[in-house]
This record gives C-alpha cells, sequence and structure tokens, in this order.
C-alpha cells in the first residue's frame, strides 16, 4: 500500500478499504479472530452446573461453550460433524449430552462423538462400515483457558498463557476481575451496520468523548479538564483508558473547546447516584482486549462487550454482558442497573456512539481508496498521560497491520 | 378471568391509541400520560423470561421519564427518525382498587429519510392502569421486545 510518508508512519493513516473489503475481511477471519489470539466466549457464571452450556462465536465461527462433570469447560464448534448441522439452537441451558436433531449424532461436553443411532444398521442391513471410528469425528475443539471467571477460546495450538497474552494490561483486566464470583444481570444484543473494528475503534479513540457525548460531559462523568490516561500491552493489541471524574464545574479552556456542554439539570438525579468501589482514582475505566471484547467500568456501570462478526464486512452484532458481583447487596445491584440507561442499545451515551460508526460505515464505504487521519496526540503509540490523543488507535493499526500484513 | 365492562376496555383501548400517537408524534407529553410515582422498563424477551432484571431503558419517577424526554431532543446525536407505534389485542387480566392489569401487542417501525421503514421492535406490554383520576394514567408500564438483537438503537420509547 502506498499510505504512509517520511512525515508520517503508515499507522497515521486508515485505508478506508479495511472497512468493506470482502478480501480483507476474510483475512481478518483467518488471521485475527481463527489465528493466534484468545477470544472471549463468555464467563464461568454463565455456565456454573455440570452440563450447562451457551451459544456464542468466534468470529464468523458459531461456537458451544459447556461445563463437564469435572467441572472443566469445553469449547467446540456449532456444527454437527455429520452433515454440519447448526445442532445447538438454544442461546444457553443444561443437559447431559448434545444431540443433533437430523440423525441425533450425540456429543458429550467435551464434543466427542458418543452415539450413532443405526451404527450397527437395522435387522443386519444398513449402518456405518466396520472401521469407522468415531473418534475421528468429534466436533471441532478449541483450545479453553479461564481468569478469574472469564473464558477464552483460540484456534491456535500451544497459544502463551491468557496472563502473558495480557501482559501489562493484566492489572487492569484484574481489576474488574478479580476473583469475586460474578453475577450476570443480563444481555443486550444489537445489529450494528457497521464493520466491526469500528466499535473498537470507538474504545481506543477516547478523545471523541468530551466532544460528542453531549450527555457524559454536560453531567460531568467524562471531561477533558479530567485527568485521565491510556496504557497498553507491549504490542499495543489490548489497551485501557481511564478517567477520574471531579467534583467541580469543567475550567472555561475546557467549555470553551466542549462546545457541546449544556447547563442540564437531571429531574431524576438518581440515575448518577454512582460510589467508589474499586481501589485508585479511577472512575471511568474502558479497555479493549484483542480482538473481540471491549470491558466497560462507568462508575458503577460494568459490562463486557463482544463482537460477533456475522459473514458481512458492513456489519455485526454487538453483545452485552452486563454484571455485578454475588457479593453485592441490593441497593449496588439497582444502582448498577440504574446507571445501565448509559448503555447498550437504549444508552444515554451508547446511542451517540452507535449512530456515528454506522455513519463512518456510510462515509468509508463508497470510497475505498480514500484514507482517515489519526494524528491527535502526534505520532505517538505508547502510554501518554491525558485523553487527547489518537494514540491508541495508531497503535491498534500499527498491530493490525503487522498480524494482516498489510 | 372475570368480567370486565365494556366501557372499561373501551377507556382502555382508548388510552393505548393515545399513547400510541403521544409516542410518534407529540414525545414531549410522553411523561404526562404516566403518575409521578410510575415506573417504566423496556426489557428484552431473553431478560424478561430468564428472570434477569437488566432492563434496555428504564425510568424510576416522572423525573426520569422527563430526563429520558430531554436527551431524545437534546442531547442524543442520532439520525432523524419517524417512529409509529400500532397497538393491538388489549386485555384486561386484573382489577385490584383503582389499578387495572392490562396486556398489549405492539408493533413499532422506524422510517429513515433515505433508507426506508423497518421494524424496530415487537412485543407486549405489560401494564399496571391507575383509574383513580379524571384520566387513566400508567403506574408501571413494562414493554417486552420479543426480538432480542435491536436494530440499531432504541432511542424513543416502545
Amino acid at each position: 500500500m502506498t499510505i504512509g510518508s517520511i512525515r508520517t508512519p503508515p499507522w497515521a493513516r486508515i485505508p478506508y478499504d479495511i472497512y468493506s473489503d470482502p478480501s480483507i475481511y476474510e483475512r481478518e477471519q483467518e488471521r485475527i479472530f481463527w489465528g493466534r489470539s484468545w477470544n472471549y466466549v463468555g464467563l464461568e457464571a454463565e455456565i456454573p452446573r455440570h452440563g450447562d452450556f451457551k451459544r456464542t462465536a468466534v468470529g464468523d465461527r458459531p461456537v458451544v461453550l459447556a461445563r463437564d462433570k469435572d467441572g472443566s469447560i469445553g469449547v467446540f464448534e456449532n456444527r454437527c460433524a455429520h452433515r454440519g448441522v447448526a445442532f445447538c439452537y438454544r442461546t444457553h441451558g443444561n443437559a447431559k449430552a448434545l444431540q443433533c436433531p437430523y440423525h441425533q449424532w450425540t456429543y458429550d461436553l467435551r464434543g466427542n462423538l458418543i452415539g450413532i443411532p443405526f451404527r450397527k444398521g437395522f435387522q443386519g442391513q444398513g449402518g456405518l462400515p466396520d472401521d469407522f471410528d468415531p473418534a475421528e469425528h468429534s466436533l471441532t475443539k478449541l483450545s479453553v483457558t479461564t481468569r478469574n471467571g472469564v473464558i477464552f477460546a483460540s484456534y491456535a495450538d500451544g497459544m502463551e498463557p491468557i496472563e502473558a497474552y495480557l501482559g501489562e494490561i493484566l492489572p487492569w483486566f484484574d481489576r474488574m476481575f478479580d476473583g469475586r464470583e460474578l453475577r450476570v444481570l443480563g444481555y443486550w444484543r444489537q445489529r450494528i451496520e457497521c464493520n466491526w473494528k469500528l466499535i473498537i475503534e470507538n474504545i481506543r479513540d477516547p478523545y471523541h468523548a468530551t466532544l460528542l457525548h453531549v450527555f457524559l460531559v454536560s453531567f460531568g462523568l467524562n471531561r477533558a479538564d479530567q485527568p485521565g490516561r491510556v496504557v497498553f500491552d507491549s504490542h499495543g493489541r489490548h489497551y485501557a483508558a481511564m478517567n477520574e471524574r471531579l467534583d467541580r464545574d469543567a475550567s472555561a479552556e475546557a467549555k470553551r473547546e466542549m462546545k457541546s456542554i449544556m447547563d442540564l439539570q437531571l429531574e431524576g438525579p438518581k440515575l448518577l447516584d454512582v460510589i467508589r468501589e474499586f481501589p485508585g482514582r479511577e472512575t471511568l475505566v474502558m479497555q479493549t482486549i484483542w480482538p473481540n471484547i471491549i470491558l466497560q467500568q462507568q462508575s458503577n456501570a460494568l459490562a463486557i462487550r463482544q463482537v460477533i462478526t456475522t459473514g458481512d464486512p458492513g456489519g455485526f452484532d454487538f453483545h452485552w454482558t452486563v454484571f455485578g458481583y454475588a457479593t453485592d447487596d441490593e441497593a449496588m445491584t439497582q444502582r448498577r442497573l440504574r446507571l445501565a440507561n448509559l448503555m447498550g442499545p437504549s444508552g444515554l451515551v451508547s446511542i451517540d456512539d452507535t449512530e456515528v460508526v454506522e455513519l463512518t460505515q456510510k462515509g468509508t464505504g463508497p470510497f475505498s481508496e480514500a484514507q482517515g487521519v489519526i494524528e491527535m496526540g502526534g505520532l505517538t503509540t505508547g502510554d501518554e498521560d491525558h485523553v487527547i490523543t489518537e494514540g491508541p488507535l495508531r497503535a491498534f493499526h500499527k498491530y493490525y497491520r503487522e498480524v494482516m500484513g498489510l | 378471568m372475570e368480567l370486565v365492562a365494556p366501557d372499561l376496555h373501551a377507556r382502555i383501548c382508548a388510552f393505548y391509541d393515545e399513547y400510541g400517537f403521544v409516542c410518534d408524534d407529540e414525545i414531549e407529553r410522553w411523561p404526562d400520560l404516566f403518575t409521578d410515582d410510575a415506573t417504566y422498563k423496556i426489557v428484552s424477551r431473553e431478560n424478561h423470561e430468564r428472570e434477569l432484571p437488566l432492563p434496555t431503558m428504564s425510568c424510576d419517577g416522572r423525573g426520569m421519564l422527563r430526563d429520558r424526554v430531554t436527551s431524545m431532543l437534546r442531547t442524543s446525536v442520532y439520525v432523524p427518525r419517524q417512529i409509529r407505534h400500532l397497538i393491538a389485542n388489549v386485555r384486561i387480566t386484573g382489577r385490584e382498587d383503582e389499578r387495572v392489569g392490562t396486556i398489549a401487542n405492539f408493533a413499532v417501525f422506524e422510517s429513515f429519510e433515505d433508507t426506508g421503514s423497518r421494524i424496530l421492535a415487537v412485543g407486549r406490554y405489560y401494564d399496571l392502569i391507575a383509574t383513580s383520576g379524571p384520566e387513566l394514567r400508567f403506574k408501571e408500564k413494562v414493554c417486552v421486545y420479543d426480538g432480542n438483537l435491536v436494530p440499531g438503537s432504541i432511542i424513543y420509547p416502545l
């Protein structure tokens, strides 16, 4: 590609074909989601008992995760080894074994083929050949790992441990997942008509929040004059941005730049009744874990946002898992549920993001030769002590180019 | 189910018609159709059936309903759209003191200037209507949408 120059490294530009080109999309599936990555698939709290299962996806490929008798977790493709039926059509459930409805091939909770009706035929007729070996016809299994209740799966063999994979971002991951038992409060599922990278990039662009989100800035949840910083793992593939909410009005300089700031008062102020619950001064910590999740802590609102691609460069499904901790009292649970109004399909903040990423798809799609400019904060790709930067976007595109060979 | 006076059923149907009209065209008046202490919730069928408490939108009291209207009209950034509610199959499920429990089906469509119309949500209301005042008011309104995958965002109330 011819983008970049002596002045600007290639990752300070975004070539627009990466949002729409089907061949780039296919390469992403192979190299990113099915390559050397740990993909988030679920929480242990979602499948606590023997036989519990949940259906999700790794990139385009539907998978099932299940809890076996010994407490271990299996992750395998939702594709019968016989004829390819997506045999698991429930989003979750409990079963002793998983059976395909078509010819009733049956699998155990690790994905091993354990039952085939008419394997020996009927009254001496039919049946599978004597040398047919069920062990060779298991479901396609993925590698599985967990960290403090969070389950990851990978198509790659010999993946590094999740702790090494998360690298320098591990303390931020552990801040949210500190080993306490989690309680799932519910799910949101959205179809968003844009390339999957745009929603990851949205989080890796901390400076938009102080401009786009009138609600956030008007009620002081995120402003340019609040102390904030961005940190990365050594590859720049994972990232965390954090802000500290101040109990004072925006400075005159900040107000001048944030023209969208409004003098608004909530008539139902209970919405923003938040308390400090994590160590440290940060009140807002947003993370992206390569390749498929965003971790959200906006005050007491906690969520995992999972990207599920669906064979279409121009759209993806966005699955949110909103959670708290098993030790939360009722007041804390109610607080989290009220704050949920900020996020999701009706989020007072998220609505804005959903709209602008869809408009970005509309704007970039017809112009595959054009490119975006990401120079805010200079040309850096490393840790910074402020959030008026596109460094996290540059770091993302630097690593993305490496993995994709672009 | 006890027998319900036909005039009450007709009044409630008219109230639902009014609700749909206000949601579509006079959103500023939306909070006026609720009691001061009303609760309003939009919930996915998935969370509803699994008894997971997460709403997609929730307002506790008329103040929060008004804040929602303020956000729709002033703070949220979105492509303009026209919403249309179709509300039908209204049934009274119970009566107690000056409250009536009701269910009704809804279909909500959204239309854009350049891309036509689509179904935003289809589902059922599970409501409690206060009958004590001169006008009917929602004391509690729960909108359960059946298709869990939301196309884009639910910006206006269902």
